[in-house]
């Protein structure tokens, strides 16, 4: 079997006495999208934040394209190419949709240190740019300011930036959180055609979302993976259907 | 909402009249005002450079009077050594003194460019209030410092018995030595227009706005602020430089916090973060200080008044009333 793109190795942190996360370890295969499960406060997002490098954990690694990462911080880990949305959707407020498009492309291949040229002239990249809007249907909405984007827009747009980092694997921190119905499975089957280009580890809330899309699903309850698995599988699993399904149903 | 004026017509217009008040009041003899449009332009490239780093970056360094004072105190000593014909070293060869402006010029923006540097590089792991204490505290260690270091005047400061030279102009001639301070604001005006929008620009401003992203997307905010916070300094030091030489006099009050309060107060009232903001602001802080000045002692509290009334009610400053919101790409 080929080494996993992304492998996170008994992954320990904790803030004072909670055990955020507590021993984990999961890995995220190429083509996958590998979903990660939990009630509020099971820990997904410290989880996420050691993976792409925002918090140093207390015990553990995390492995990347084959390389050691732990010590990386999220700058470096980025150029590597892990891509990631936020929870919370974080864009630049004044850049146009377009600009924040850019932004990404111009961090992921060459220099910020350009002073002269304007960055809106270079054609081949802002065409670049607005190819990653098209792809999730913000073609449209390119020159609007960020902050003038609905919500769903927003969503919308943190994937396209994910997406203009040109990732190995895409860390989706509840991507669909807040959008409509007809948002949610637009989104859907966007993130169902891209695995093949990066692996996704996904976050989610959204259960349909969740069913319709994992290869694998994980279930984080207290810090810790109770049960890996296939959609089928969990389902089936006892224990998740305690701790996690049963308040929601099947 | 209220007609506005665009704000190219409005930056044109500023750039123009600065430069036709002095035309003008040299042709009917009245120098003192071209004297005054001088520190206009002087004080304006001070907040040029420090609009870069505060109004481009977010960086509210209380500490540009260091780099104005070194600016200021690069010309004094070369001028200093140029005047007594003593070397400013001998070893490893001999340095002389100069007056010619491209290179004392080049000396300071360089000085304050290293101060910059290490300032920077120091104060940009702290944010908010403790990047103010931080920057402010540097300054003031470089104005303690000049003030006991004897050797150039101490606090007596340092007088410049005849201003710097400039190949094929008269600098003692008011109006020539206001439009070398003109073109060389209009330069660093389009200087900042450029980088602005550069890839540089775009970094910049993302990091100013949302750091988290910009290291998301592999942008490190440190190098990108280090590299404005340098630019930043030795435009103000420029602006330092050519002081001294209308001054004819450096001394340690070029470096003092109110120094460094003053160059951002001509941001703050002009617009912060836009690019005729100091050019603005510095107009009026002079006309205020000079004016106002004639009536009453107290002019400064007219000043503060206004300030207080612009950060209350106005936050794009003087060229936000009249322009209205900045654009964006």
């Amino acid at each position: 079997m080929t080494e996993p793109v992304l492998a996170v190795e008994r992954l320990a942190r904790s803030f004072g006495a909670l055990k955020a996360t507590d021993d984990v370890s999961l890995d995220l295969r190429a083509g996958e999208i590998h979903a990660l499960i939990g009630p509020n406060g099971a820990g997904k997002s410290t989880l996420i934040k050691l993976v792409s490098g925002a918090l140093a954990p207390d015990a553990g690694r995390v492995r990347f394209l084959g390389r050691d990462v732990s010590g990386l911080d999220v700058v470096e880990r980025s150029r590597m190419g892990l891509g990631r949305t936020f929870q919370v959707s974080s864009l630049i407020p004044e850049f146009s949709a377009l600009a924040n498009v850019l932004l990404a492309i111009q961090a992921r291949s060459g220099s910020s240190f350009r002073f002269f040229r304007p960055a809106m002239s270079e054609r081949d990249r802002v065409e670049r740019a607005r190819g990653f809007l098209a792809e999730v249907g913000l073609s449209e909405r390119a020159g609007v300011m960020t902050a003038e984007l609905s919500h769903g827009e927003r969503r919308l747009l943190e994937v396209a930036v994910a997406l203009a980092l040109e990732p190995k694997a895409l860390l989706l921190d509840e991507p669909m959180a807040g959008m409509g119905p007809e948002g949610s499975r637009q989104l859907t089957r966007f993130l169902d055609g891209l695995r093949v280009r990066a692996p996704i580890l996904l976050v989610e809330h959204d259960m349909d979302a969740v069913f319709a899309l994992a290869d694998r699903v994980s279930v984080l309850v207290y810090g810790r993976v109770i049960a890996t698995g296939t959609v089928e599988e969990i389902r089936r699993d006892p224990e998740v259907r305690e701790a996690y399904l049963g308040e929601h149903g099947p | 909402m209220a007609r506005v004026i665009p704000e190219p017509a409005l930056n044109a217009v500023l750039a123009l009249a600065l430069v036709a008040i002095p035309v003008w009041a040299s042709l009917s003899g009245e120098v003192f005002t071209v004297t005054l449009a001088t520190r206009v332009a002087i004080y304006a490239l001070a907040g040029v450079g420090l609009n870069l780093a505060l109004g481009f970056g977010g960086l509210v360094s209380f500490g540009h009077a260091a780099f104005f004072g070194l600016g200021g105190y690069a010309v004094g000593i070369l001028a200093h050594h140029a005047q007594t014909y003593a070397p400013l070293a001998e070893w490893p060869f001999t340095i002389p003194g100069t007056q010619a402006m491209p290179v004392t010029w080049a000396v300071a923006m360089a000085a304050s460019g290293i101060a910059a540097l290490g300032i920077g590089a120091l104060s940009l792991r702290t944010s908010g209030v403790y990047f103010i204490m931080i920057t402010l505290a540097f300054a003031q260690m470089i104005y303690y410092f000049a003030i006991s270091w004897p050797a150039y005047g101490g606090e007596d400061g340092l007088s410049i018995y005849v201003r710097g030279s400039f190949p094929g102009l008269n600098t003692l001639d008011p109006l020539q030595f206001f439009l070398i301070a003109w073109v060389l604001l209009m330069l660093a005006l389009i200087l900042s227009a450029l980088v602005r929008r550069s890839r540089f620009g775009l970094a910049l401003s993302a990091v100013r706005q949302n750091e988290t992203r910009a290291e998301a997307v592999g942008i490190r905010p440190f190098r990108i602020r280090l590299v404005a916070f340098v630019i930043s300094g030795m435009i103000t030091g420029l602006a330092g430089a050519l002081f001294a030489d209308l001054a004819r006099f450096v001394s340690p009050s070029m470096l003092a916090w109110s120094m460094s309060g003053e160059i951002m107060v001509f941001v703050i009232i002009g617009g912060v973060g836009r690019l005729f903001g100091p050019v603005a602001g510095a107009a009026i802080f002079v006309v205020f200080e000079h004016v106002f000045g004639g009536l009453t002692e107290h002019w400064q509290f007219l000043l503060g008044l206004t300030l207080l009334l612009i950060v209350l009610f106005a936050r794009g400053g003087v060229i936000g009333l009249l322009a209205g919101r900045e654009r964006h790409d």
